[in-house]
């Protein structure tokens, strides 16, 4: 993580979209009167699914959406990282997780691929379209290595799914989020080693029960 | 009561102190970086660890542990000693080590906790983080890289001042105190955050590289830049004042001070007149005392009385005051006014004009009505009071005039002295909480009181303040809020006009009189006078510009003086610097010429002038007393007549809160503040 500051370049002016208006609206109202400050962070996500990213004229907006200090609006805006200070690519902004274990298991290469791909890491490519940038852990390590792509977690990356997934993108395509080579969620790979025996699943095994263990047992006769 | 040990004495404490009050209570010393009285508290510079039993068997952040009872606290076990050692070397990790180069330097809190409380030595070696530099405005000087995220800063401008402007982004090691977009602070207290930054992160861009703190010979004195009578410290080196510091006076200003009384100090070194001038064929010329006195002299020798007018200034000392009362009052001049704005106050009891209340009284009150007054600028350290009561939520504070930004909520109930009647009638619910209320006060400012229809909007205010029982047994909410820092002791003295006297309006029309004698008055149009005009004061203003014969005087820290502020405290102004060239102290120059007019005043000293002045008007004899703390009754029905009022707004006299005076005006620093005030922004740097 860096120091965080607003982009350079910024829009003129910034205004909520007619359809998001009423998400403005239903948020503020979310909260008791006088704590209106607390729909914050959803403002400023709604700004960003908007635009892409969160401009200075955003937090100006925001901050008197809801009354409130527009310093307290950019503390937020930099504290929270998932907010993006500057344009991000149009079509896909990929975030690939760079922590150990996405690491031992190949992100490294997959930085790679992105940068061949997209261009340097934090930047948008030269069209605009593309941009990547290194994330710290997204708890999905289990399927290791991964990149959030836009909305969506895409995990067990290789070299080649990934530049497969960028090529779908690029195609105007949006590609099933999960993992690339068929995983079910975390489950293990290639078809289940044990608890196998198809007794477990028809009934055969049950016995009938001798009594609860932990049923009250009646108090013995005086 | 419950008790605690601290260390193992045993000590009585109030419900609700936290662990450091109650250590500090015992006499123990606490070192802390973010915790600070008169804010919040923020636990977070963790310097304050102190062994607590019962509890964890760690150390505790102690500003922000309530104390209980029973608790045994202790500060200097090997656990506290370390954990203070390990927190100081946390800060001074990313902290630059340019002690050498830094203004905080000899009065910077790490520096002396880390001599008090840190390890000898570094065991650092990586590279330490750099912060750039922010934009603050004309006041604040910022090195970042020194911060130690105390935000002090944040807390004292959100909770104090009102005026969120400054923030801290960003996260981790990475945080960084800043102002939006790098904006300037818009307080008028915003000069106080350098007081209040533990480190050299900010500090006082003026005073930049000016001075060391023990060079600096310090004077205790009081300010004149509005009527508070704010108590400051004058650290001066040589001829220089090189700069203004608060001292803690909690029936006045707490601790803070306007960035004005802090920042008009370089205003002292600029535009002085430093010795005496004649006007000789149209151009002023500098000339001897002598002579100066000598044209004086035969002026106002060969002038008639009755047309003499002599009008006094804003920043006046009650014994220049004094001197020239006696002086003129003894040649038979009526047309004496210290009142150059045309206020009507001064002709009825004492307390008519006084801040009854007081500053620190204020606080009791539940309902507040401001008429006519803007305190953000006409008294800005008040205003921080006013907003202090605001937060609590117990108080409602109602205004007649400017819908201006006060920092707190309001109720807006007018712009014009119409609105006083209305308050009186049975619609008005504001009106209904401050005849309901248990402590009604009423705060009427020099906007109210400087129109023509003033005695009317006053008789009306009277009004309403009588049917609301704002004086009562034990009570006196009425309150006037001065702006000038010499005019309550001016309408104590009685320096207003006698029988058959002009005001101060009057006395500067074409033709009304021959000599104007004024006493360091610049505040007042003298375009239209044709009289010859003497000017006794500091600096070249208004008054100077327009004199006939200039007689040098004393600016505030240059002379004794006695001050009385809105509340009639009695505070005394001590010299920090002498006079600039040949100036002299007001009093005696007013004394020097009374010679020449061959009626000598009988004092040859100012001690001789302060016993006279104290057996005339004996409450200058009770020194920082103020005469509300035992509320008097007031006859309010004697003030104002009755009669219409007009619809027209009420407007604060203060229109540009940093060039209210000679002093201000003349300063650089107070220019570009008003300049950035205004709008306009100089190109920084």
């Amino acid at each position: 993580m860096s120091v965080r500051r607003l982009a350079k370049e910024q829009p003129a002016s910034f205004a909520f979209a007619p359809d998001i208006q009423d998400k403005v609206a239903w948020w503020i109202a979310k909260f008791p009167p006088g704590r209106q400050q607390s729909a914050v962070i959803p403002l400023l996500w709604l700004v960003q699914k908007q635009q892409g990213w969160v401009c200075e004229p955003a937090l100006r907006v925001v901050a008197e959406a809801l009354s409130m200090p527009v310093i307290r609006v950019l503390e937020i805006a930099t504290f929270y990282t998932m907010f993006q200070l500057k344009p991000v690519g149009t079509v896909a902004h990929v975030q690939l997780c760079g922590t150990t274990p996405c690491m031992l298991r190949g992100a490294n290469s997959l930085k790679g691929v992105l940068a061949a791909k997209i261009g340097a890491k934090d930047h948008c490519s030269t069209d605009g379209r593309f941009s990547w940038e290194e994330v710290e852990c997204l708890g999905a390590c289990a399927n290791a290595p991964m990149a959030a792509i836009n909305d969506y977690y895409y995990e067990d990356l290789t070299e080649a799914s990934l530049e497969a997934l960028l090529a779908d993108f690029d195609a105007g395509k949006s590609p099933a989020p999960g993992s690339a080579i068929g995983r079910e969620g975390s489950a293990p790979e290639g078809p289940a080693l044990t608890l196998t025996d198809p007794r477990l699943y028809d009934g055969s095994r049950a016995k009938p029960l001798g009594g609860l263990p932990n049923a009250v047992t009646p108090e013995p006769a005086q | 009561m419950p008790k605690a040990k601290v260390n193992g004495v045993e000590i009585d404490f109030e419900n609700g102190m936290t662990v450091l009050q109650v250590a500090e209570l015992a006499g123990e010393e606490i070192p802390r970086f973010c915790y600070h009285e008169r804010l919040s508290i923020a636990g977070n510079c963790r310097m304050c660890l102190v062994e607590v039993k019962p509890g964890p068997p760690k150390p505790q952040a102690s500003c922000a542990l309530p104390a209980a009872d029973g608790q045994e606290i202790i500060t200097n076990s090997p656990m506290v000693q370390k954990a203070r050692q390990g927190v100081m070397e946390f800060l001074l990790i990313n902290h630059p080590l340019d002690c050498p180069i830094c203004d905080q330097g000899g009065e910077c809190d790490l520096q002396d906790q880390s001599v008090g409380y840190g390890r000898d030595e570094t065991r650092y070696g990586e590279n330490k983080r750099a912060v750039e530099e922010k934009y603050m405005g004309p006041l604040i000087k910022t090195v970042m890289t020194r911060c130690i995220q105390c935000t002090r800063c944040v807390r004292f401008i959100t909770e104090v001042a009102g005026v969120p402007d400054i923030g801290l982004i960003s996260r981790g090691e990475d945080v960084e105190i800043t102002t939006y977009l790098d904006k300037a602070v818009a307080s008028e207290l915003s000069a106080n955050v350098i007081d209040l930054c533990p480190v050299g992160a900010l500090t006082s861009k003026p005073y930049a590289f000016n001075a060391r703190p023990w060079e600096l010979t310090k004077t205790e004195s009081v300010d004149v830049m509005d009527a508070l009578g704010s108590a400051i410290r004058i650290d001066a080196r040589g001829p220089a004042v090189l700069r203004i510091l608060p001292r803690i006076n909690d029936a006045v200003n707490e601790e803070w001070i306007s960035d004005k009384t802090r920042y008009a100090c370089d205003g002292l070194s600029r535009q002085r007149l430093d010795r005496p001038m004649v006007r000789k064929n149209g151009r002023l010329s500098p000339v001897s005392w002598g002579e100066a006195l000598d044209t004086v002299g035969s002026r106002l020798k060969s002038a008639n009385p009755e047309r003499i007018g002599v009008l006094a200034g804003d920043l006046q000392d009650a014994e220049s005051l004094k001197a020239s009362l006696d002086l003129f009052r003894g040649l038979g001049v009526a047309s004496l006014d210290c009142r150059q704005d045309g206020s009507v106050l001064g002709n009825g009891p004492r307390e008519s004009w006084l801040f009854n209340s007081t500053l620190e009284g204020i606080e009791q009150a539940d309902v507040i009505l401001l008429v006519g007054a803007n305190p953000r600028v006409e008294a800005a350290v008040f205003n921080a009071r006013l907003r202090k009561l605001w937060l609590t939520g117990k108080t409602r504070i109602g205004v007649i005039g400017e819908a201006a930004d006060l920092t707190y909520g309001y109720d807006h109930l007018g712009a014009g002295p119409d609105a006083i009647a209305a308050l009186g009638g049975a619609g008005s619910a504001f009106g209904a909480a401050l005849k309901g209320a248990k402590s009604p006060a009423i705060i009427i400012g020099q906007g109210a009181l400087n129109r023509a229809d003033s005695p009317a909007v006053l008789a009306a205010a009277t009004g309403l303040a009588a049917s609301a029982g704002v004086v009562r047994e034990g009570w006196n909410g009425w309150n006037v809020l001065h702006t000038a820092a010499g005019r309550v002791a001016g309408l104590d003295l009685g320096f207003t006009p006698g029988e058959g006297g002009l005001n101060a309006a009057a006395m500067t029309a074409k033709g009304a009189v021959d000599v104007l004698f004024l006493l360091g008055a610049d505040e007042t149009d003298l375009s239209a006078t044709d009289a010859f005009v003497v000017y006794l004061g500091s600096h070249g203003d208004a008054g100077a510009h327009r004199a006939d014969v200039i007689l040098p005087g004393a600016a505030y820290t240059e002379k004794n003086g006695l001050y009385v502020n809105t509340e009639g405290r009695v505070q005394r102004g001590e010299r920090a610097v002498f006079p600039k060239g040949e100036a002299k102290e007001d009093w005696s120059i007013l004394r020097a010429l009374s010679d020449h007019l061959g009626a000598r005043l009988p004092y040859d000293s100012l001690e001789q002038l302060r016993a006279k002045l104290f057996a005339d008007t004996p409450t200058f004899g009770q020194i920082d007393f103020s005469p509300g703390s035992i509320p008097a009754a007031l006859d309010l029905g004697a003030l104002g007549v009755a009669g219409p009022v007009s619809a027209e707004p009420f407007a604060s006299p203060v229109r540009a809160f940093h060039l209210t005076n000679p002093i201000a005006r003349a300063s650089v620093t107070m220019a570009e503040c008003a300049a950035l005030a205004s709008g306009l922004r100089l190109a920084a740097e």
